[in-house]
């Protein structure tokens, strides 16, 4: 058995290693100069408040009974979007949005898709295993 | 010791845990029916609200399980009633209602809307409540922490961190957290994938406790490999969650971290391996016991996942499988597999031990276990067999659309449906004798009350 002394000693170690890692994850959060994204912020809630998530994926991230939508705003022209919003398809219901809630998510999604790709063919992968976008 | 737990509260945890896996499996049928008949109940209950209520069940039936095991195990490791029974019923009132208006909530249409487990952030203050109460009550029914097992140290690592893991998933109702949404996510599945792995911490804590308990072996939750494959699991805890987000464009290190982290379980994977062969032979040797048999399947499970696990942790081969279905084989394959088996088997142990001249039909659940653990199986390969279909549209460049992927995965969700039919049947085989054999123990117990008073009274 492990005397007292080497555990505690083992988890304090762990525990402040856990502590910096996460510290220095939230003060050097990865998108800096987050003033210009408030905008999107409204649309996010809208997201949100539908459950949006439950269905579809940010990132891959999500439900898999509709598609991705991390940029969907580059692919499809806003008209095509609300559209959709609008009428629901034969899965999703029409949730009754309105037009300001709609203008609102159009702005989130615009932001999302200016964060990056989720498609997997944009991917590099390296020697290592690692992947780079 | 049957003697110390006559206080049912820590049962009663199990037994609403129990309700809430049946309800579970309810809501995940509905919710896979909806895959299957596509605009299902579209109007009145559509999948943004059998999603939650499925999750959630499955989560709070972990969550009730692994707390009221803790403490009915706790006693038995100590020899002495918990700190206070009052608290421990104050906790169980919180968690109950809570629940219930969590529930209603969805129902409502009212969502905390985050990815995974949501409900709105009002209603995490009771499970923030409870779980305080939950921490003081064990920390001072424990007592000292000198010599304690390794079990003990993981109920205390799971109480810690999933409390530290539910606070951080909060962090998002700050602007300065969820104004990107990269920022956001990157936080949002940090504290997510620790949480996992706290209440992992909780459930393996009992497991091990209820091993030593059938084998009577008490030198292995002492041991040093003991302490170092708790440690193991408590740095990939801690660092092994980016795994979850290599494809987010956030800091590069997560990704190194988590990728270098995760390859640690290739020791536990190894030590599986390794322990094959001594395991068949517990097999054999505790094989009648009913509750071995649920940590034994648990084990070919672990197996299983780890090795899926592992794979997905390196992000070379989880760019192929990140948003497909085999992600969701990966996190049903460990809900179902090993944390429903291993808390089903600690239920098996603590219900039947309810009223001991009462002996529960363990002929019917063994059929019950063969059903679910084929069925398990069959949903098993259909996911993984789903995802690789999507893999494979993710990663052409000329994708069709969405809903033509859907039709071409329709034979998967059928297989995925049919299996779920199985596995529900499988669990209400279990679950319903359990819950019979409890309440009769209650009923009995009523009884023998009612003739000691109506004794006393006479002799009065």
């Amino acid at each position: 058995m492990l005397s007292q002394k080497q555990i505690v000693i083992a988890l304090t170690i762990m525990l402040l290693c856990f502590l910096s890692y996460s510290s220095f994850i939230y003060l050097d959060l990865p998108v800096k100069g987050n003033d210009r994204y408030m905008s999107a912020l409204e649309g996010k809630k809208v997201w949100q408040q539908y459950n949006c998530n439950a269905c579809h994926q940010l990132y891959g991230l999500g439900g898999y009974l509709g598609p991705d939508l991390t940029n969907l705003y580059s692919k499809r022209d806003t008209n095509y979007i609300k559209a959709f919003i609008s009428s629901g398809t034969t899965v999703m219901p029409d949730f009754h949005l309105s037009e300001k809630e709609k203008n609102q998510l159009l702005v989130f999604f615009k932001s999302i898709d200016a964060s990056g790709k989720s498609d997997p063919t944009s991917f590099t992968i390296n020697r290592d295993g690692s992947i780079e976008q | 010791m049957a003697a110390l737990n006559n206080n049912p509260a820590e049962k009663k945890f199990i037994v609403a845990g129990l309700i809430l896996l049946s309800a579970g499996f309810l809501f995940g049928l509905t919710g896979a029916l909806q895959y299957i008949l596509p605009g299902f109940l579209k109007q009145v209950f559509s999948f943004e609200r059998t999603r939650p209520l499925h999750v959630s069940s499955i989560v709070f039936w972990i969550l009730l399980c692994a707390i009221g095991a803790v403490f009915v195990y706790l006693q038995q490791h100590t020899g002495k009633n918990i700190y206070s029974p009052l608290l421990l019923r104050i906790q169980l009132g919180l968690f109950v209602i809570d629940i219930i208006l969590i529930m209603v909530s969805y129902c409502f249409g009212v969502f905390g809307g985050r990815e995974y487990w949501e409900f709105n952030p009002l209603l995490a203050i009771p499970i923030i409540a409870g779980w305080l109460l939950f921490g003081y009550n064990f920390i001072r029914s424990v007592g000292s922490m000198k010599n304690q097992p390794v079990y003990v140290w993981m109920w205390l690592t799971g109480i810690v961190f999933f409390l530290f893991t539910f606070l951080e998933s909060y962090l998002w109702i700050f602007p300065y957290f969820s104004r990107h949404i990269v920022n956001d996510m990157t936080v949002q599945w940090k504290s997510y994938g620790s949480m996992v792995g706290a209440w992992n911490m909780l459930i393996y804590g009992s497991s091990l406790f209820l091993m030593e308990k059938i084998s009577g072996n008490k030198l292995y939750a002492r041991s040093k490999i003991a302490f170092i494959l708790y440690g193991t699991g408590l740095f990939n805890l801690m660092f092994n969650w980016g795994h979850h987000i290599y494809t987010l464009p956030t800091h590069h290190y997560i990704q190194y971290i988590s990728y270098a982290v995760s390859m640690t379980e290739l020791f536990i994977l190894g030590r599986i391996i390794f322990q094959w062969k001594s395991t068949l032979t517990a097999a054999q040797k505790y094989g009648h016991h009913m509750a071995y048999r649920f940590l034994w399947l648990a084990d070919i499970w672990i197996f299983l996942n780890l090795l899926l696990a592992i794979l997905m942790s390196i992000p070379a081969v989880n760019v192929y499988t990140h948003g497909t279905h085999i992600t969701v084989a990966h996190a049903m394959g460990t809900t179902i597999g090993i944390n429903s088996f291993l808390l089903l088997g600690i239920a098996c142990d603590i219900l039947q031990d309810a009223c001991v001249p009462a002996r529960l039909n363990t002929r019917l659940l063994k059929k019950g276990l063969q059903l679910t653990n084929g069925s398990l199986f069959v949903f098993w390969i259909a996911l993984i067999a789903a995802g690789i279909v999507k893999s494979k549209w993710q990663m052409s460049t000329v994708k069709p659309a969405y809903f033509e992927l859907m039709l071409q995965l329709r034979p998967y969700f059928m297989t995925f449906f049919f299996a779920g039919i199985g596995l529900t049947t499988g669990f209400m085989v279990i679950i319903i004798p359990l819950l019979r054999h409890y309440y009769r123990c209650i009923r009995q117990g009523n009884e023998e009350q009612d003739m000691m008073n109506q004794r006393r009274t006479e002799a009065a």
